[in-house]
């Protein structure tokens, strides 16, 4: 598992209080871990601290898993 | 109109997290207050508080128990107590497992006086010092003072009234005979009732020592800080924490064979159209309150045996004492009247919810709470019993408990023993 995949997983079990092995990367932030709308924003600013990346809305949007935030993270942070 | 017993309490405070580790504290003559921790107050003028203790406390509040661990990522610690508070209360009553008719005959009164004070603050300097982005999207309802209601209904279910009483330091009072009143009103057969606080932040206490309202004499030596009626006050100790009651209606409760503790029989509320801090100088508001509850619980100060009063440490304890004066007339000789202030320090909000607790448990032990540190009371207190120092059993059938707050907002209800 990558660092980044690490540090996000921790993350969405701090913030959403799931358990650790719920959150694989297939996993769906509202349909599988009872994230809302208002999680994901959290997470997203989350996520933009922890990196130091900025994560746009319409890029927010389309985070829907883990793997989705991860792939993202990766591909973007300094 | 329908009858109003009380069949579940709940409550956290700074002497426990629960009613029987908080009233055994009140009966030894324990105080809650201490240094401030929650935040360095070494640059403000009153540097102590009644706070809520931590897990490992010997009179500790556990957050674990009953608020979900996101909930409490979320929202403000009075909402944390108020959850607690009011799921302690319906466990209490046995009414947790109950069928989606009932649930929706079932509702909320919580309140608070300030609200989430402590996240308003951190969130504005997250505000100023990084800008908006940086705002929480829980910020708006982690702090509003309707969300403990909001938050219970949701996790219990309960469709009924949902409602929260915002008058500072009578919200706890008010809570509890609006609820009451919504019951006996057929608006509803069970109401979730009572008030929470936590405002031991920078803002709070600056705000509260900035209008004078604070002690801030005995910085050194905090437990003999809150000491009502005596001549040495100088100001209210901070608390913090939640009381909640089951009200319920009388024969559904008879019916079911629930525990029942008391009956709520009477409510005065009044304003004092005066001043926005200050108490009336003759005490017209707390009187006018007091002689309201009294009429409506067809009681007479004789029927009286115990008063919780509002009794901050402030100079408006003899204010409140004079008004009490003034309705019991001679009967004012065979009551005991006593502050819990002095121990748990002042909850605002949750106050009057706390105290009607206190007054209720009162009741069933037969035993009246005491007025800490009161050495050398004023001279108006000759001939009432304040019961200074030490808890003292007597007979206890019909209490009375006093809220007053900021703006001229006064509250006063009635219990009585079946």
């Amino acid at each position: 598992m990558s660092e980044t995949a690490d540090r996000v997983k921790k993350i969405v079990v701090e913030h959403l209080g799931v358990e650790a092995d719920k959150v694989t990367e297939e996993a769906a932030f509202i349909d599988d871990l009872g994230a809302d709308s208002l999680d994901i924003v959290e997470l997203v600013m989350a996520f933009e601290e922890e990196f130091s990346v900025e994560i746009p809305d319409d890029a927010a949007e389309k985070i829907g898993t883990v793997k989705d935030a991860i792939d993202f993270i990766d591909k973007n942070k300094g | 109109m329908r009858r109003v017993v009380v069949t579940g309490m709940g409550l956290v405070t700074p002497l426990g997290g629960d009613v029987e580790t908080t009233w055994s504290n009140i009966l030894a003559s324990r105080s809650g207050a201490g240094k401030i921790t929650h935040f360095d107050a070494s640059d403000q003028k009153c540097h102590i508080a009644c706070e809520v203790k931590p897990a490992d406390h010997e009179f500790g509040f556990d957050p674990n128990l009953r608020v979900d661990h996101k909930v409490q990522r979320q929202v403000d610690p009075f909402i944390i107590y108020g959850i607690d508070a009011a799921g302690q209360a319906f466990e209490d009553a046995g009414l947790t497992d109950m069928s989606e008719e009932d649930r929706f005959r079932t509702g909320c009164s919580i309140g608070s006086g300030i609200g989430g004070l402590p996240g308003i603050e951190k969130e504005s300097l997250v505000l100023a010092e990084r800008g908006p982005g940086r705002v929480s999207p829980h910020f708006v309802h982690g702090r509003l003072i309707n969300l403990i209601s909001g938050q219970v209904s949701i996790k219990y279910g309960l469709m009924g009234p949902n409602h929260a009483v915002v008058t500072a330091c009578s919200t706890g009072a008010h809570s509890i005979g609006d609820a009451a009143r919504m019951i006996a009103l057929d608006d509803a057969d069970v109401m979730l009732a009572g008030g929470a606080e936590a405002t031991i932040c920078p803002i709070g206490i600056a705000g509260f020592a900035q209008a004078k309202a604070l002690s801030t004499k005995r910085n050194d030596d905090p437990t003999k800080a809150s000491r009502p009626y005596d001549k040495d006050r100088d100001g209210f100790v901070m608390g913090e924490g939640a009381g909640v009651v089951v009200l319920e209606e009388y024969e559904r409760a008879k019916a079911r064979g629930a525990k029942i503790y008391c009956e709520v029989v009477g409510y005065g509320l009044s304003g004092d159209a005066y001043h926005v801090t200050a108490p009336h100088p003759e005490g017209i508001g707390a009187y006018n309150s007091m002689a309201m509850a009294l009429k409506r619980s067809g009681l007479t100060t004789a029927d009286i045996d115990y008063v919780n009063a509002h009794g901050t440490s402030t100079m408006a304890d003899t204010l409140e004492l004079a008004a009490i004066r003034r309705l019991f007339g001679d009967d004012i000789a065979t009551m005991s009247m006593s502050s819990t202030k002095s121990a748990i320090g002042h909850l605002l909000g949750g106050a009057g919810a706390v105290e009607a607790i206190f007054s209720i448990l009162a009741m069933r032990d037969q035993t009246v709470p005491p007025t800490l540190n009161l050495d050398d009371p004023e001279e108006e207190c000759a001939g009432v019993d304040l019961v200074p120092h030490f808890a003292k059993q007597r007979k206890v059938k019909a209490v009375l408990s006093n809220s007053f707050g900021f703006g001229g907002t006064n509250a006063s209800i009635i219990m009585k023993a079946i």
